[in-house]
């Protein structure tokens, strides 16, 4: 066995000494180090332009504004402080907008997740004639641009009935304008924001899905409710996982639609739009010999949006693995 | 009583179940998009008056699109602009996602950390950032402080670069346009997280014998990228071109205008009228993008 296993490592030895006397073998072992070398530059490159404003924006919101001024602080400030951070919580009710927005958008995307599998998932198993047009519609939904539909839907949601029996209760239409309704309503029924998209992917993944599974489960006599939560959904969390981190981070940036329908509602979007006028307003009422400083103004404007974009983060940073894994998995191949 | 007597054989009743499945979202197609969409042409036709009671409608033919296109001053500039924004950047976003993903696909070290950083855009693009970006003076003195233009993101000092492209011969326009992008690598990289995503997960789903096979036969990196990789993902590069145009424009400055037109001055007419201009220009881009590339595009089953 000694034997056998010495003269094993003595002919790879030698065949590497053989391979490493002809020239290609360094030729093409150069060749995947320059790769690397250039990969890697490449890669940092790219990861330092998406990281940069983000680091910028944490380097102006921690500077003392007598720093702003200092021609030689650039970067890392000199009087380190956390007084901007402060005056935003504490002006613009920070903690009443992350609750108000972490309620809505948690809503939305519970709501429209729902709804969306659902939907996705009989889309992907239909199979009568004029199916295809019905798809056809999801797709138009995606092209069609949410301004060309703005106003009716405005309307629609000021003087809001269903069937006409509402104003037969009540007298007049309801008004849902400045409430969270118009949202939830939206997403129970799938005509939120790009919610098109969300039963596109969904179609796409359950048709990844084979039939036979099913199948198997209706022989073993589950019904088409009980199929679908007992076998399809648990197999389909990659893609779920997926659309819910969608549907929550484009409910919270969202400025179209919360623009339009929540005016007075405190929401993320329309407080980072807002903070200066607020702030100026506030610190006037302290000192009415305040000026208006351009500056200042851009460094407070930086940390509301910072504070705005750090639930993001923090959450991102949790789930990353997760979501990047899971949008492998949940094919949005077309 | 009777009807329930009515018994499907197993294939009809797999055929129609899917019905109750998509019964909310139809709902929702019907009542919040198809009737808005015709009541939004409606209103483009007609002067529509908001009162007390709600709202009332005159008719006004084709006042409003006449409106939009010959006399408001703006409206056909910022259309033009949006458009050929979009006309540039699209092919840029498409380009660079693709190449992002072919990079993120390979097998290194700390590549968890790089997806990670890659698809940060996904989570923070948004308008809202983006409007209240741009006009940052804090930011934009720690940039011209640290040896930068005044552009919001020019890190390369590209003009010897330009001219010694433009003294081997390059075409002047093909390097402004190289150069354009470079100035706006920040904006192609936000636009294109979505695309990084859908193209890796079409590159995951190449079988990895077609490789080795092309290895055996004594294909290069780069000959296996064109005959396999290109082909291979070509109908997710429809898709994407598709999702960047409809991205891209989601956020233009004529979305913008429409809003205003409606919501600050209060002509709904007006802004119906622009919005359905600004459908149509879409569409025909759409069209024009989808034949173009439909007929390259190769499909494996």
């Amino acid at each position: 066995m000694k034997t056998e296993t010495a003269s094993e490592t003595r002919r790879v030895l030698h065949q590497l000494r053989e391979r490493m006397s002809g020239t290609s073998f360094w030729a093409s072992k150069l060749k995947e180090w320059l790769w690397i070398c250039i990969r890697t530059v490449l890669i940092a490159g790219i990861s330092f332009i998406v990281l940069y404003p983000i680091i910028l924006k944490i380097l102006i919101a921690i500077k003392d504004p007598i720093d702003i001024y200092d021609g030689s602080v650039v970067l890392i400030p000199k009087h380190f402080t956390l007084d901007n951070f402060k005056l935003v919580i504490q002006v613009l009710n920070y903690k009443d907008v992350l609750l108000n927005t972490v309620v809505l958008s948690g809503l939305v995307m519970l709501l429209q997740t729902f709804t969306c599998v659902l939907a996705g998932y009989g889309f992907s198993r239909m199979k009568f004639r004029g199916s295809g047009l019905l798809f056809g519609c999801v797709v138009f939904t995606i092209l069609v641009p949410p301004q060309t539909i703005m106003i009716p839907t405005y309307l629609q949601y000021k003087n809001f009935d269903i069937l006409g029996l509402i104003s037969l209760i009540q007298g007049h239409p309801l008004n849902l304008i400045n409430t969270k309704w118009p949202f939830l309503i939206s997403s129970i029924l799938g005509m939120g924001l790009k919610t098109g998209l969300f039963v596109y992917i969904f179609r796409q993944f359950f048709r990844g899905i084979p039939n036979d599974l099913e199948e198997a489960a209706w022989v073993d006599g589950s019904g088409t409710f009980g199929t679908f939560t007992r076998i399809i959904l648990p197999n389909a969390i990659p893609a779920v996982v997926t659309v819910m981190l969608f549907s929550f981070v484009w409910q919270w940036n969202d400025s179209f639609f919360t623009g339009m329908i929540l005016n007075d509602n405190p929401i993320m979007s329309s407080m980072v739009s807002g903070a200066w006028g607020q702030i100026i307003f506030y610190l006037r009422s302290l000192d009415p010999t305040q000026s208006e400083d351009p500056l200042y103004a851009s460094m407070i404007q930086n940390t509301a949006i910072l504070l705005a974009i750090l639930p993001l983060i923090i959450m991102y940073l949790f789930v990353q693995r997760n979501f990047v894994e899971s949008m492998e998995r949940s094919g949005v191949v077309g | 009583m009777k009807l329930s007597k009515i018994r499907l054989t197993l294939h009809q009743k797999q055929k129609y179940r899917g019905i109750w499945f998509i019964l909310p979202w139809f709902v929702g197609f019907l009542f919040l998009f198809f009737v808005p969409l015709i009541n939004s042409l409606r209103y483009s036709f007609s002067t529509l008056k908001v009162n007390d009671s709600g709202f009332s409608l005159e008719s006004a033919g084709w006042a409003n699109f006449k409106n939009a296109l010959f006399q408001d001053e703006t409206y056909v500039r910022t259309l033009i602009e949006s458009m050929l924004t979009m006309v540039i950047n699209v092919p840029l976003i498409v380009i660079f996602s693709l190449f992002a993903s072919v990079l993120l696909n390979q097998r290194f070290k700390g590549r968890a950390l790089t997806r990670a950083i890659f698809f940060l855009p996904v989570i923070l693009a948004s308008g809202v950032i983006a409007a209240a970006e741009s006009g940052d003076y804090a930011q934009a003195i720690v940039g011209s402080a640290s040896q930068q233009s005044n552009e919001e993101f020019t890190m390369f000092q590209n003009l010897e670069f330009a001219k010694l492209l433009l003294r081997s011969g390059v075409n002047f326009q093909i390097v402004e346009y190289f150069l354009g992008a470079v100035d706006r690598i920040y904006q192609i990289i936000t636009a294109s997280g979505v695309q990084i995503l859908i193209f890796l997960a079409g590159l995951q789903s190449i079988s990895g014998s077609l490789y080795e096979a092309s290895k055996i036969e004594g294909a290069t990196g780069y000959e296996s990228f064109w005959k396999i990789t290109f082909p291979m993902i070509s109908p997710l590069i429809l898709t994407n071109v598709i999702y960047s145009i409809i991205d891209n424009l989601l956020n233009s400055p004529t979305t913008t205008q429409i809003r205003d037109t409606a919501f600050k001055s209060f002509q709904f007419g007006l802004s119906a009228s622009m919005a359905w201009i600004y459908f149509v220009v879409i569409s025909i881009f759409l069209w024009i993008f989808t034949l173009l590339i439909s007929k390259r595009v190769f499909y494996y089953d």
